[in-house]
């Protein structure tokens, strides 16, 4: 019996790839297994090598595996690109069609070579492939065929009954045909059952959409791009029905500046891009800043610079975001961990941009963005819309002779009373020039400092409300190692982290979540009491060791592991660099 | 009713004496009076420039943004809260430059704002650089012999991207440009009011005077019908880009706002956002 298990399914982009690891994950998912998924794609529709790696276990998994167990095929490509993942005993299901062989070198696996076309053709039509292929699959897992059943209905009751007995049959055909080729179920491939429990299975852009419109966004103005497009994607089906609506814009300049108008406007407005994106932006959200209007702002990194490689994972935005625009606002920067996460924070990105009206920019990279990750099933309770000092439908006192509501009162915490447009002693002007009180530009310099102070203290505390802005995996404070990471990554090194534990090191895993303004308290005795500090990041400056040391100054310390050739990080990378620091 | 004058606030412009935009600050104010508005029901978003300063001269709700984005700011305004009327406004290198691209956007999905262009043909608050709008041959400081790019005709580029409300005005004649920003404001759609606004300090061509014996009134063409697309087109081209008036008006063509499903007449703004357990649990289950 094992408990987890990694599939792998590649062909030609455009040859039903996607849909085939669909199918097969979901009903993994359905049947109670914790799923993570990535999907190798490239920047173009039709052709080129493309596949999803899906790693099911019985028990929680945020990363992909070093090793593969089973390799389906749909062309030879995907054999000589692949296969040397496989371990030994490693199973390839490949299409009779194209006469599959193994290339020279590997360990020993087994070839399985099935007539998924042939099958499928006599079915009906040769699309149906990937279900022989999801049968073959089974087969050697030992899933019973009617495992698929539900998904299979939901994705084809609506062609109608005989669809679904074909896809049935294609399925069935595929396992029998395996079962008669390996006689019986392999034994090493035996996964122990799943707790059959209800999950989600979702990938981070599905819960980040999730999240805004539960955090009531009913306004999105946004320019496609990858990876980010999925958000807008999921606002489009899904906004109609709570009487709103997503504008796609001429480009991503209008859309944050759209989305500033609305929120001027008193709504809760977002827009979501990629780098390129976010660079067109920085100017407006200058204007956030110093106008002081709530808006959230998703950045999916991916690799940069300029076009970059657009359908690779990359953590080389930090800088950028932290830093971007000229001169000097109160910024919030966060960084979600899982796909959890990202539905839980988009959430309060909302709360904190209005309860100190400043713009926040929610960091994710292409791997949290586009994998797809099972999710304990989300809590309504915990979803809380806080809108701070904006008076909404509440009576304003009385003004007179044309004077304004003052929008930039000085106070305490620098946060000022918001008002939404429409209300009668309300009346304000809001202005990207230096201004007072009221709104009236103002170059006076005892006004400047006034404004400014005011502005910048607005995030003083932050740090200490912010919901973990450091998620600390760690037995005591000391350690051999600790870890750093953001996003996707923080899913693998736990798992490196696990294998060095076992080498018998003390390891401790810190998992920044808000990278701006940064949570130096909740980091710094961990790095004080750790022998060596390792920034675990996809870029190739090394962007987030640079914050720690311009935050926390270990500089003797700090070691960074960087990757930047456009794929995630395999657990053993991690794991082999790290020991040999040690 | 408000008057115009409640229209007013203290602040005193930071204009040159005779700048043509304080004839178009004081007709808004009279346009949105005469219209029945009050205050709060008006918000002016504008962009950067001496123009963009209007905002803060109108005792209204008000956004002066960025260089060339007043459109989407105005539209993102209109889109959460589009009980109000909104005024966009800003020079012709805010709309014809550094914007050009949302104007003919904000033009195209026709949503119901007012853009009011204060088109001098150069750039005043830098100090005297051509513009889009400056005839070829025209000599700036950024052109010291004179421009050899063509200069771009605000009505043929609005009916190009399918502008239903175009008119244009100077500012000279306050009477005439405060009617066509009233008729802007009735106008159930985007309408794009260029107006010949003059910088007396460094245009020394398009000068009150050029404007007064160039300009050519619509209502001076004979029979001339302003809902007849191709006549205004060959109008205005014949005239060099000049006529004034309503150019063109299109009545039939419905709003972004109504045309978008599910969109309510209340704000957005005035809507309930919570969801109900019920229905989030049915939301989360599509990903089951």
């Amino acid at each position: 019996m094992i408990s987890q298990l990694s599939w792998k399914v590649g062909g030609q982009q455009g040859e039903g790839i996607e849909s085939t690891g669909e199918i097969f994950s979901i009903a993994m998912n359905r049947m109670g297994y914790y799923l993570y998924g990535y999907r190798h794609f490239s920047s173009r529709i039709k052709g080129g090598h493309t596949n999803n790696k899906i790693r099911v276990s019985t028990k929680p998994v945020q990363a992909i595996s070093d090793e593969l167990d089973i390799l389906v095929a749909f062309d030879q490509e995907t054999i000589d690109v692949n296969a040397p993942e496989l371990r030994e005993g490693g199973v390839v299901i490949a299409d009779a069609k194209f006469n599959p062989t193994l290339p020279e070198g590997l360990k020993p696996v087994r070839l399985l070579s099935v007539p998924l076309t042939e099958i499928a053709e006599e079915l009906g039509t040769s699309l149906m492939k990937n279900m022989v292929s999801i049968g073959a699959t089974s087969a050697i897992l030992g899933i019973s065929v009617e495992g698929y059943r539900n998904i299979v209905e939901d994705m084809f009751l609506r062609k109608g009954e005989k669809v679904v007995e074909k896809n049935m049959e294609a399925i069935t055909r595929g396992a029998e045909y395996v079962n008669e080729q390996i006689g019986g179920q392999l034994p090493d491939f035996q996964l122990e059952p799943a707790d059959g429990k209800k999950r989600l299975f979702m990938i981070g852009n599905d819960a980040i959409a999730l999240g805004c419109l539960s955090a009531g966004v009913r306004f999105m103005p946004a320019y496609p791009i990858t990876p980010a497009s999925e958000i807008m994607e999921y606002l489009i089906k899904k906004l109609p029905k709570f009487n709103g609506t997503v504008i796609q814009t001429e480009d991503e300049i209008a859309a944050i500046t759209m989305a500033i108008g609305g929120s001027y406007g008193g709504a809760r407005t977002m827009t979501a891009s990629a780098g390129p994106g976010l660079s067109l932006m920085m100017e407006a959200i200058g204007l956030a800043g110093i106008t002081e209007t709530p808006v959230v702002i998703v950045d999916t990194q991916r690799g940069g610079p300029s076009t970059g490689m657009p359908t690779k994972q990359e953590q080389s935005d930090v800088n950028a975001m932290i830093n971007g625009t000229h001169g000097e606002i109160p910024k919030v920067v966060m960084a979600p961990t899982s796909v959890e996460d990202c539905f839980y924070d988009a959430v309060e990105a909302f709360n904190i941009a209005e309860e100190y009206q400043v713009p926040v920019i929610f960091i994710t990279d292409l791997a949290l963005s586009l994998g797809k990750q099972t999710v304990d099933p989300l809590d309504h309770s915990k979803i809380e819309i806080r809108r701070g000092k904006l008076l909404a439908g509440q009576e304003l006192p009385e003004k007179e002779n044309n004077e304004m509501f003052n929008r930039y009162e000085v106070t305490e915490d620098g946060v000022s009373p918001r008002v939404i447009p429409g209300q009668k002693y309300g009346l304000h002007h809001v202005t990207g020039v230096e201004h007072d009180q009221s709104g009236r530009p103002s170059e006076s310099p005892t006004n400047r400092i006034a404004q400014m102070d005011k502005r910048m203290r607005k995030l003083n505390n932050l740090v200490n409300t912010f919901p973990e802005p450091v998620r600390m995996s760690a037995g005591s404070e000391e350690s051999d190692v600790l870890m750093v990471t953001i996003n996707s990554v923080g899913g693998t090194v736990q798992e490196a982290k696990e294998r060095l534990e076992k080498d018998g090191l003390k390891v401790n895993h810190a998992q920044i979540r808000l990278l701006h303004p940064f949570p130096t308290e909740a980091i710094k005795q961990y790095v004080d009491k750790a022998k060596k500090v390792v920034v675990v990041e996809n870029n190739a400056t090394g962007q987030i060791t640079n914050l720690i040391k311009l935050n926390l100054g270990c500089a003797d310390k700090l070691h960074s592991v960087l990757k930047y050739d456009g794929n995630p990080f395999l657990p053993n990378e991690i794991y082999t660099q790290v020991k040999g620091l040690n | 009713m408000a008057t115009f004058k409640e229209f007013r606030n203290n602040i005193k412009p930071n204009w040159c004496p005779g700048c043509g935009d304080f004839s178009v600050q004081a007709a808004i104010q009279r346009a949105a009076a005469n219209v029945g508005l009050e205050p709060e029901n008006l918000a002016v978003v504008s962009g950067i420039g001496c123009s963009g300063r209007i905002s803060g001269y109108i005792n209204c709700y008000g956004l002066h943004g960025i260089h060339g984005r007043s459109l989407p700011i105005a539209q993102g305004l209109k889109m959460a809260n589009r009980e109000l009327t909104v005024i966009a406004s800003g020079g012709d290198g805010d709309g014809f430059a550094i914007g050009m691209g949302h104007t003919v956007h904000a033009i195209r999905r026709n949503m119901d704002i007012t853009y009011i262009v204060m088109d001098n043909q150069i750039y005043g608050l830098t100090k005297g650089q051509t513009s889009p709008r400056s005839a070829a041959g025209f000599v700036t400081k950024s052109t010291p012999a004179g421009s050899i790019e063509n200069a771009i005709s605000p009505i043929e580029l609005a009916l190009s991207a399918g502008a239903t409300f175009v008119a244009q005005s100077v500012s000279s004649d306050l009477k005439g440009l405060t009617d066509i920003i009233e008729k802007g404001m009735k106008h159930k759609g985007f309408s794009l009011i260029n107006v010949f606004s003059p910088c007396v300090t460094f245009n020394k061509v398009n000068t009150y005077d050029w404007f007064k014996q160039s300009i050519v009134p619509v209502e001076s063409i004979e029979g001339y019908d302003p809902h007849d697309k191709i006549k205004a087109m060959s109008y205005s081209m014949a005239n060099k880009g000049l006529l004034t008036g309503v150019v063109y008006q299109n009545t039939e063509q419905q709003r972004y706002e109504d045309l978008v499903s599910g969109f309510k007449e209340e704000s957005l703004v005035k809507q309930d956002i919570h969801i109900d357990e019920e229905t989030f649990n049915k939301l989360q289950a599509e990903f089951a």
